[in-house]
């Protein structure tokens, strides 16, 4: 029955010609941090609307806790929005403005002050109660905004990019922040954004959408090590692609031919047959990038292959080199750990080795 | 570059030709028609020796009563337009760019033709053989009917305050041209785009997305209008109040076309005294008093705007005291 907490059924939502969103069936449990991932435009704060009731699907039904809520308009749901900009009330205070929907509710005066300061006391601005939204900063009016849609105890908490508008430093902090409320409230979130790195720090799961369809739903971890296509793999971090063919099959494992390149070992956890045409996404921070060959008790079941330092960007925690090995483009990460590792120094044109582990390519059906 | 007193100057020089312009047409008119006010007349029609004399004779036992109509009236007519230019400003702000211009520029084409002569539109309009009477009929007989209903002493006050009349309603002499209900329906047609643009203005830079945020929070439409989208645009409602009343207050074309005798504004006292009387220094004090009619009112309502925002503030900060003790004690 949990399972069942929110469910989309089949929804479908066009603009015009545009379906912004397709067929998606999706089932949210209660108390979950649920996270919408994709680029701009791909319908996931279309399914959010519609979800908070601002737009109707023109075709599939929404059920919340087993009742149809596709037709209640916004006010009739107990779903409430944290909106991108906020969308806090300029001409009320901050306690007012926690205090909305307490007030419209019709709940006694006694227990509006008791729950409002409750809250602000939460999100640590009870001293800025008296103040206007416009005096607030960023950060403080995005607790804000989550306090007065948390106050009145939604069934579910709508999260449209509310951290969008904030810089690095403050978005990694509100980050911790959302977290801690999620696990104090126990109310489950719906979070929407298209930057991958919230979802993947926050979510219980996370469905990928890509043109309006669901492309994969699964946990953080699930979506990073196994996408279920290209474009998760793509959109999902950093990733190389060899595109080829399955030339053999070696028991759990297969080989790829890619042209003019040598044949990869693979874990083949598909069981894909030969002669199918695949993408290997194989993410650079798993690649070692090493001037001596890995030592031989590696042995042949690792992937090596000779290549040569094309560019190198150093990035603080990491380095990350683009390197040409037989053609192809490779990109490969390595952390500075400058006494204790690799004492070695790589430099632009140098010829190195390139090795993975066959299990840390995964397959994905080619495209097109 | 940045020195403060180079800015001042270059303030002063950019503002200075408007404030020319209001001391020579606006200050310096206003000082004179006070002076006035301190002037006899002679009869034939100049300004004659200072005295309170003009002052004395503005003690008529009529003019308690114009003013009273002239404010009332004023407040009808404002009170109308923005109830209809709310609503209006809020739907062309929501509007696309496209009708946007169209309906601003519809509600703007009335200016293309002369004031005076949709006036004399509206004679035609409001003839008693039109539907216009008709409807007057029908609004009469309702409020009379709705009249008997209330009790005395509530009859008595409107009867009074001149907001009602006892008695039956007569189709005769009920005519809908030259009464008061013609001044309001007029006024509001002529005053409507200056309540609307104001509030328009507002209502464009108004964030829509707050209406949906409380519609979010369980707010139904209207209170959202009322709570959110009428608080936001109050600048523009202020102007929208001011531009309406400020000019219904001194109209005299309306009332002097439309109301006939039933209808006479201070507008049309200061007219008939000036043009007909010449006597000056009468209608002088006249607008003086209308002036102050208008302007005591409204200094009245800033102070009390300020004592409760200052009230406001207080209460505020003694509750956000409490919280952090309490916050503390736990």
């Amino acid at each position: 029955m949990n399972n069942d907490f929110l469910v989309f059924d089949h929804v479908t939502k066009r603009f015009g010609a545009l379906t912004a969103v397709n067929d998606v069936c999706l089932t949210v449990t209660k108390g979950e941090f649920f996270s919408l991932l994709g680029p701009s435009g791909c319908g996931k704060t279309t399914l959010l609307r519609m979800l908070g009731g601002f737009e109707r699907p023109d075709s599939g039904r929404i059920y919340l806790e087993g009742k149809d809520i596709t037709d209640l308009p916004p006010n009739q749901r107990r779903v409430h929005t944290v909106f991108q900009n906020y969308a806090l009330f300029p001409t009320m205070t901050i306690w007012d403005n926690i205090a909305f929907s307490l007030k419209l509710a019709k709940k006694p005066k006694e227990e509006i002050e008791e729950r409002v300061d409750e809250i602000l006391k939460m999100i640590q601005l009870a001293d800025q109660a008296w103040k206007y939204p416009n005096q607030l900063s960023g950060g403080q009016k995005q607790r804000v905004a989550i306090a007065r849609a948390l106050v009145d105890r939604p069934q579910v908490l709508l999260l449209d990019e509310p951290l969008a508008a904030l810089d690095l430093k403050l978005r990694q902090h509100m980050l911790l922040e959302l977290d801690t409320i999620h696990d104090q409230v126990g109310i489950t979130f719906l979070y929407v954004t298209h930057d991958q790195g919230e979802a993947m720090s926050l979510s219980d799961r996370i469905a990928v959408i890509n043109r309006g369809k669901v492309e994969q739903l699964d946990s953080p971890a699930k979506i990073y090590e196994a996408p279920s296509s290209r474009f998760v793999a793509s959109f999902i971090g950093d990733t190389n692609f060899f595109s080829g063919e399955i030339v053999s099959v070696d028991g759990d494992y297969c080989f790829i031919q890619c042209a003019g390149f040598p044949q990869i070992k693979a874990y083949n956890d598909r069981a894909l047959k030969v002669g199918q045409q695949i993408d290997l996404s194989v993410r650079p921070e798993k690649i070692r990038v090493t001037l001596a060959p890995p030592p031989p008790e590696k042995g042949a079941s690792i992937n090596v292959f000779p290549s040569k330092v094309k560019d190198i960007v150093y990035q603080g925690v990491y380095t990350k080199f683009w390197l040409d090995s037989s053609n192809l483009r490779i990109a490969a990460l390595k952390p500075h750990s400058r006494f204790l590792l690799d004492q070695e120094a790589i430099t632009w044109n140098d010829d190195v080795f390139v090795w993975w582990h066959p299990d840390d390519g995964y397959m994905v059906p080619s495209e097109e | 570059m940045n020195n403060p007193l180079r800015t001042k100057r270059a303030e002063w020089l950019v503002t200075l030709p408007s404030f020319l312009w209001l001391a020579l047409f606006f200050a310096v008119p206003a000082v004179i028609v006070l002076a006035f006010t301190f002037h006899g007349h002679d009869a034939s029609g100049g300004v004659g020796a200072w005295g309170m004399e003009t002052w004395r004779e503005l003690v008529d036992p009529d003019y308690p009563a114009i003013v009273w109509n002239t404010l009332r009236i004023s407040f009808e007519v404002t009170l109308w337009s923005i109830v209809l230019a709310l609503p209006c400003a809020y739907a062309i702000a929501r509007m696309n760019s496209k009708w946007r211009g169209i309906v601003a520029g519809a509600i703007m084409l009335p200016f293309w033709t002369s004031f005076v002569v949709r006036v004399f539109a509206w004679k035609a309009m409001l003839h008693p053989d039109g539907w216009l009477q008709a409807c007057y009929l029908v609004l009469l007989r309702t409020r009379a009917w709705l009249f008997d209903w209330l009790p005395g002493f509530v009859q008595q006050f409107l009867i009074w305050i001149g907001m009602a009349s006892a008695g039956p309603v007569d189709p005769a002499s009920s005519t809908i041209l030259d009464s008061e209900a013609a001044v309001v329906l007029v006024s509001v047609y002529t005053f409507l785009p200056f309540a609307i643009m104001p509030i328009y203005t507002a209502a464009e830079k108004f964030d829509f997305a707050l209406l949906e945020a409380a519609r979010d929070l369980g707010a139904k439409n209207f209170y959202a209008f009322r709570k959110i989208f009428i608080p936001g645009v109050r600048q523009g409602l202020v102007s929208a109040v001011l531009m309406v009343f400020i000019p219904a207050i001194g109209s005299y074309v309306i009332p002097q076309m439309l109301g006939g005798t039933d209808c006479v504004l201070i507008g049309n006292k200061i007219f008939m005294r000036a043009i007909q009387n010449r006597n000056i220094p009468h209608a002088s004090a006249l607008a003086t008093l209308m002036a102050a009619s208008v302007l005591v009112p409204i200094a009245c309502a800033m102070w009390w705007k300020r004592r409760q925002d200052a009230r406001d503030r207080r209460r505020l900060e003694q509750q956000t005291a409490k919280l952090i003790v309490a916050g503390v004690g736990r």
